[in-house]
């Protein structure tokens, strides 16, 4: 049953766990208990709010920086990629297979912004070998849902 | 100048769906639930074959009776889902929809003035497919308190000396009732001791909740006389693909074979190409559809029960059939008012037989929130009109 309330809410977190327990056929407490137990387990993380900021005047600019570093005795790569996702600015921290070693995509006002976090906060950290900046200039897809989804229902209103 | 059309073709009354439409395409910020088809898309991997197919440039006629690759994924799949044995180069014939398949069905088998036994509520194209084809339909009027389904004793009471076919439209559009293993058991008995025939439109077969789906074919004795109808539509979400298929007696789909052989020639290459991959690792898009359905089903279930009407549990398809004889009002009355004072539309039941009166069909195939919207104006429109 969690997984299933799990695909449900993926795509809509606001649905009310009385209409939940309705589409899953069961009562409204083992919808509740079971997320209880989900966001204790941390197997549901949050609950934020997918946003086009592209939408808004005040634009944001998001970079994605593949680092490469030197990983610690004893901590491997985990200590160095907490020091970068203490960071506000930095949204997602990922270490990688291949060519470099930790994926950081950061969210700033500006180029100026995301150039100073860069030159400033991350490239000097001592395990820092080597960073490579690549601004994203636009977003089609995120979190599985498409951003600039103006597609409309194409079907014939009715039909038997 | 002579009359320049045929009578029996004039004689036909147009679908009941057609008036409807015109009213609501006009009309702005309208919600419908009124639509027969998946608000899914096409899963991007059957899509993406259809186009690579384009690419490589082949875009000729297949073989009459479709891409012979296609017809062994089609039995497979029968195989694997519905225990059913069909050799593809013999018992296969892949058409232009279902409704294709049910059009020529009835024309190579029926004579002028043969009987056919027609369930309704049911799919608007059987009666005037019968019709065309020189049939005479028996309607046999389904019972919500049999949860609309087809009881012995109402087929034994239509057959007659004249009855050769029993079309069987179950998971039911527009009712979205099934039949179980232990029901049909309970009519195959009659039909093989009638000695009649049975075209099985097994479109929904896919949109079961609960019990998987049973066809009629697959009981012994009932192979020989059933043309099984399917195809692509709800299953695979490819509706406007147009590709649906006949697997039955090899005496019956040859006399079918060479009717489609000189009307159509062949399914579309694109769409034929496009089903192999559907049938090849389409598995969890179906499995993916059925489980949001079957959320959207319950909720509706609900939604309806809490508001009065009473609405039998549907298992099958992708509508729900709710009862509103206890607001005073007709089906064709509610639906048009419901659309004028909610704009909401919704198809009334007497679109699939007059024994559909005092009933509505309402499809979900909608996103949740648009079914959330569209109850909320619904239940206001039915309180304002209780009685």
């Amino acid at each position: 049953m969690k997984e299933k309330i799990l695909r449900i809410i993926e795509k809509n977190s606001k649905l009310t766990s009385e209409e939940l327990a309705i589409m899953l056929d069961c009562s409204r407490e083992e919808v509740e208990a079971a997320i209880a137990e989900m966001e204790i387990d941390k197997i549901i993380c949050g609950y934020p709010t997918l946003i086009d900021w592209d939408k808004l005047s005040g634009e944001k600019l998001t970079a994605l920086i593949e680092v490469k570093v030197t990983p610690q005795r004893g901590q491997g790569f985990d200590r160095i990629a907490e020091r970068i996702f203490k960071f506000d600015e930095v949204e997602t921290v990922y270490l990688m297979s291949g060519g470099f070693d930790l994926t950081v995509i950061i969210r700033g006002k500006s180029m100026r912004e995301v150039a100073g976090f860069v030159s400033e906060k991350l490239a000097p950290m001592e395990a820092i070998l080597s960073t490579a900046t690549h601004f994203v200039l636009k977003k089609y897809k995120e979190n599985g849902i498409v951003m600039q989804n103006d597609e409309q229902d194409e079907r014939m209103i009715v039909s038997p | 100048m002579r009359n320049p059309l045929n009578n029996k073709i004039v004689g036909i009354k147009p679908s009941g769906i057609r008036k409807f439409f015109d009213v609501v395409s006009e009309m702005k910020d309208a919600i419908s639930l009124g639509v027969g088809e998946p608000d899914f898309e096409t899963p991007w991997h059957i899509r993406e074959e259809g186009i690579y197919s384009l690419e490589k440039g082949k875009t000729h006629y297949s073989s009459n009776a479709g891409i012979k690759e296609l017809r062994v994924e089609i039995c497979r799949y029968l195989k694997r889902r519905f225990d059913l044995d069909y050799d593809p180069l013999k018992e296969t014939l892949v058409t232009i929809g279902g409704s294709e398949a049910i059009d020529m069905a009835l024309r190579v088998m029926l004579e002028e003035g043969d009987e056919v036994i027609l369930p309704q509520p049911s799919y608007v194209s059987y009666e005037p497919c019968v019709i065309m084809a020189g049939g005479k339909p028996v309607i046999v009027e389904l019972k919500e308190e049999d949860e609309f389904k087809l009881t012995k004793q109402e087929l034994l009471d239509a057959i007659t000396d004249k009855t050769k076919i029993l079309i069987l439209p179950f998971p039911n559009n527009p009712t979205g009732s099934v039949m179980s293993r232990e029901e049909l058991a309970d009519i195959v008995d009659v039909i093989i001791e009638k000695d009649i025939f049975v075209i099985s439109d097994e479109i929904y077969a896919e949109l079961t909740y609960g019990e998987k789906h049973v066809s009629i074919a697959s009981f012994p004795g009932m192979k020989e006389r059933t043309v099984v109808i399917n195809g692509f539509s709800k299953a695979y979400a490819m509706t406007g693909w147009r590709l649906g298929y006949a697997v039955g007696p090899e005496v019956i789909i040859k006399q079918i074979l060479k009717l489609h052989q000189f009307a159509i020639m062949c399914a579309p290459s694109t769409s034929q190409y496009a089903a192999i991959e559907a049938l090849r690792n389409g598995d969890p898009d179906v499995e993916m559809m059925c489980e949001a359905y079957d959320g959207r089903r319950r909720f509706l279930l609900h939604e309806f029960r809490r508001m009065g009407l009473s609405c039998f549990e549907a298992r099958g398809a992708f509508y729900v059939f709710p009862c509103i004889k206890s607001l005073g009002m007709t089906s064709e009355e509610f639906a048009t008012k419901l659309l004028m004072e909610e704009k909401v539309a919704v198809v009334p039941g007497t679109a699939f037989g007059d024994c559909g009166e005092g009933f509505l069909r309402i499809s979900y195939a909608y996103s949740i929130e648009n079914l959330k919207k569209a109850l909320e104006r619904i239940e206001r429109f039915v309180r304002a009109h209780k009685q």
